[in-house]
C-alpha cells in the first residue's frame, strides 16, 4: 500500500497509509471505531476505490487477485444465506476458487460440523461467525482477510476460533486480521499495527510496541493532588484520578517519580509499574485526537503526518 | 471452479422459499380456476373465455417469475452477500446469469401449469401452437426480467416487495390480463406499447398462427433496450463500478 487515501463526503477515513506485508505474516489491524480499519480492508479487497495512492496484492491490483483466487475474506456483514444449509454454502464458496480445500475437511477444522445441515439463517451469532470463517478459508487463498471476526463470539468460542486460526496460518496464508481486542492481537498476531484518525500510529511486533512508548505507570494515594500541577511535571505525560489515588502515566517515571518527591510530596503506597498494550494503544490514539482537536484542520496533517512516519521507522 | 454449483445453489434457494410457489405459481392457477370455471363456456374478444384467460394468467404468472431476481438481488445486497462475493473469484456475469436462468426455470413451470390446467377447461390446440405461445410469452418476458435487476439494485428489499408487485399488476392490468380495457380508440395504441399487451395477447396470435405482429417484436426490443441501460445505470451507481 502506498500514500492510500479515501475521503466519504467531509470525512477523511483513510489518510495516507504506506504498508508493506509479508507473505506468511500474521497481521493486527488495531484501532478505535472510526480509526479507518474497514476502509483500509475494503481498499485491499478492491471493494472501494482509493481517491489516491495504491495497493497491490501479491503484485496485482486487488481486482485482479480476487479473481485469480487468491484473496479470501471474512467482511463484518454477511454470508448467511436465506434458504441453504450450511454446509451448502461453504460448498458453494469453495466452487468459486481454483483450488479449493475439501469442504468436510474445512468444516472439521473449523468446528462447524456439526452445523452442516442447518440453515445459515439459524445461527447463533458465533455459529455464524465460524461459518463464516469456513467459507472465507475453503477457497485456499494465499492472502486471509478477516473484519473483526471474533465481535460476536464468546470466550469459549473465540478461543476455537483462534485455534482453527492458527491452523490457517501454519499453512503459510498471509492473514491480515482487524480487531479491537488488544489481547487477541498480542497473542495470535507476529506484528500489530495501530491505526487512529485514519493513520499507522505505530507498526511493529507486540514487544516492540509495548516499548515503544516506554510507559510507565505510578499509583500513589495523594489527597487533595492538583491534577493540572501533576501533569505538567518533568515526565508526566496524562494524569488521572481515582477517589485519593492518583495515576500518573509517564514517558519517564524517574523523572516524574524524582520530583513528585522533591516538588511535591506527601504520596503514601507508591507503585510503579510497566505500560501494558492497553496503555501504549490508549496513549497512542488519544494523543491523535488530541492534536485533532487543538490544531488547525489544515495544520495537522503537516503536524502530525512526520511523527506518524518516524514512529512507523522507530517499530521497524 | 464451474458455476453450476453456483446456479444450483440458486435455484434451491428459489424453490425453497415459500413465497415462490405460492405468488408466482399458486396465485395465477387459483385466479384460473376460479374465474375461468365459472366462464368456461363464454367468449370474449372474439376467443373462448378459458383460452383468452389461460394466456392472460400465464404472462401473469411470467411476469411475477420475471421480476423475482430483482427481489433476490436486493436481499443479497442488503445481506452483505453481494460484497462477499465480490472478494471471491465469481464474475459478475455469472451472477446474474444465474438469477435469470432461474427466473426463466420458475416462469417456464408457471406456464407448463397454467397449459395444463387450460386443457381441463377444453383448450386444445396442436404441440406446435403450444411450443410458439410458451416461446413468445419467454422472449415477451425479457423487459420484466431487467426491469426487476434494476429495481433490486435501486431498492431495499422492504419496499422491493411492494415495487415489484405493483408492477407486476399495473403491467398486467394494462396489458388485458383481467380483461381487455381497450377494445378501440387512442387508448388500445397506449396499452399497445406496453409489452405485458403482447405478453397477454401470444396465446391468440399464435392459436391463430403466425406469432406477433412486427409492432410487437419491435415493443419488446425498445423496452427491453431501454431497461437494460436504466440497469446498468443503477448497477453502476450500487457498486461504484464503471
Amino acid at each position: 500500500m502506498a500514500d492510500l487515501t479515501k475521503t466519504f463526503g467531509s470525512v477523511r477515513a483513510v489518510r495516507g497509509i504506506d504498508l508493506v506485508i509479508a507473505p506468511g505474516e500474521t497481521v493486527a489491524l488495531v484501532g478505535p471505531n472510526g480509526a479507518g480499519k474497514t476502509t483500509t480492508i475494503d481498499m485491499i479487497l478492491g471493494l472501494t476505490p482509493p481517491d489516491h495512492g495504491s495497493v497491490l496484492v501479491f503484485g496485482l491490483p486487488p481486482a485482479a487477485a480476487v479473481r485469480a483466487g487468491r484473496v479470501g475474506g471474512m467482511l463484518q456483514s454477511g454470508a448467511p444465506l436465506d434458504h441453504l444449509r450450511v454446509r451448502e454454502l461453504v460448498a458453494l464458496m469453495s466452487s468459486y476458487y481454483p483450488h479449493p480445500l475439501d469442504v468436510d475437511e474445512v468444516l472439521r477444522r473449523t468446528g462447524t460440523e456439526g452445523l452442516a445441515p442447518r440453515w445459515t439463517t439459524k445461527l447463533s451469532g458465533g455459529e455464524a461467525q465460524r461459518v463464516r470463517f469456513a467459507a472465507g478459508i475453503v477457497g485456499d487463498p494465499d492472502l486471509l482477510v478477516l473484519d473483526e471476526p471474533t465481535a460476536a463470539i464468546d470466550v469459549e468460542g473465540r478461543r476455537e476460533f483462534w485455534q482453527a486460526m492458527r491452523a490457517i496460518a501454519e499453512r503459510g496464508t498471509t492473514i491480515l486480521f482487524a480487531t479491537h481486542y488488544l489481547e487477541e492481537a498480542d497473542a495470535f498476531a507476529d506484528r500489530i499495527v495501530i491505526m487512529a484518525r485514519g493513520r499507522i500510529v505505530a507498526d511493529g511486533p507486540a514487544t516492540e510496541i509495548k516499548a515503544l512508548a516506554g510507559l510507565r505507570t505510578i499509583r500513589a494515594t495523594l489527597p487533595d493532588a492538583d491534577l493540572s500541577r501533576l501533569g505538567r511535571l518533568p515526565g508526566v505525560a496524562s494524569v488521572d484520578r481515582h477517589g485519593d489515588t492518583v495515576i500518573l502515566s509517564c514517558s519517564d517515571a524517574d523523572a516524574a517519580l524524582e520530583s513528585l518527591y522533591r516538588d511535591v510530596g506527601g504520596l503514601r503506597d507508591v507503585e510503579v509499574r510497566g505500560g501494558s498494550l492497553e496503555e501504549v494503544f490508549m496513549e497512542l490514539t488519544a494523543d491523535e485526537l488530541t492534536a485533532d482537536g487543538l490544531t488547525a484542520d489544515g495544520l495537522t496533517a503537516d503536524d502530525t503526518a512526520p511523527r506518524a512516519t518516524s514512529t512507523l521507522e522507530a517499530a521497524r | 471452479m464451474s458455476a453450476a454449483t453456483h446456479v444450483r445453489c440458486e435455484i434451491l434457494r428459489t424453490v425453497r422459499n415459500p413465497r415462490t410457489l405460492g405468488i408466482t405459481l399458486g396465485l395465477p392457477l387459483v385466479l384460473f380456476f376460479a374465474v375461468a370455471g365459472a366462464n368456461r363456456h363464454a367468449h370474449v374478444d372474439g376467443i373462448s373465455f378459458p383460452l383468452y384467460f389461460m394466456g392472460a394468467m400465464a404472462a401473469y404468472g411470467a411476469m411475477f417469475a420475471a421480476v423475482q431476481p430483482g427481489a433476490r438481488i436486493a436481499l443479497d445486497r442488503s445481506t452483505g452477500w453481494t460484497r462477499q462475493l465480490r472478494i471471491t473469484p465469481l464474475r459478475a456475469r455469472t451472477y446474474f446469469a444465474s438469477k435469470v436462468l432461474t427466473a426463466y426455470l420458475v416462469a417456464l413451470t408457471s406456464l407448463v401449469a397454467l397449459f395444463l390446467a387450460g386443457t381441463t377447461f377444453g383448450v386444445h390446440m396442436a404441440a406446435a401452437r403450444w411450443l410458439e405461445i410458451g416461446g413468445l410469452l419467454l422472449i415477451g418476458l425479457a423487459p420484466l426480467v431487467v426491469i426487476g435487476v434494476a429495481l433490486g439494485h435501486l431498492l431495499a428489499p422492504d419496499s422491493l416487495t411492494p415495487a415489484v408487485a405493483g408492477v407486476v399488476v399495473l403491467f398486467a392490468l394494462f396489458g388485458g390480463a383481467f380483461g381487455p380495457l381497450f377494445k378501440t380508440g387512442a387508448m388500445l395504441s397506449v396499452v399497445k406499447l406496453l409489452p405485458s399487451y403482447w405478453l397477454v395477447q401470444a396465446s391468440r396470435v399464435a392459436d391463430g398462427g403466425g406469432g406477433w405482429p412486427a409492432e410487437a417484436w419491435v415493443v419488446i426490443a425498445v423496452w427491453t433496450a431501454a431497461t437494460v441501460g436504466l440497469a446498468s445505470v443503477a448497477y453502476r451507481r450500487d457498486t461504484g463500478r464503471v
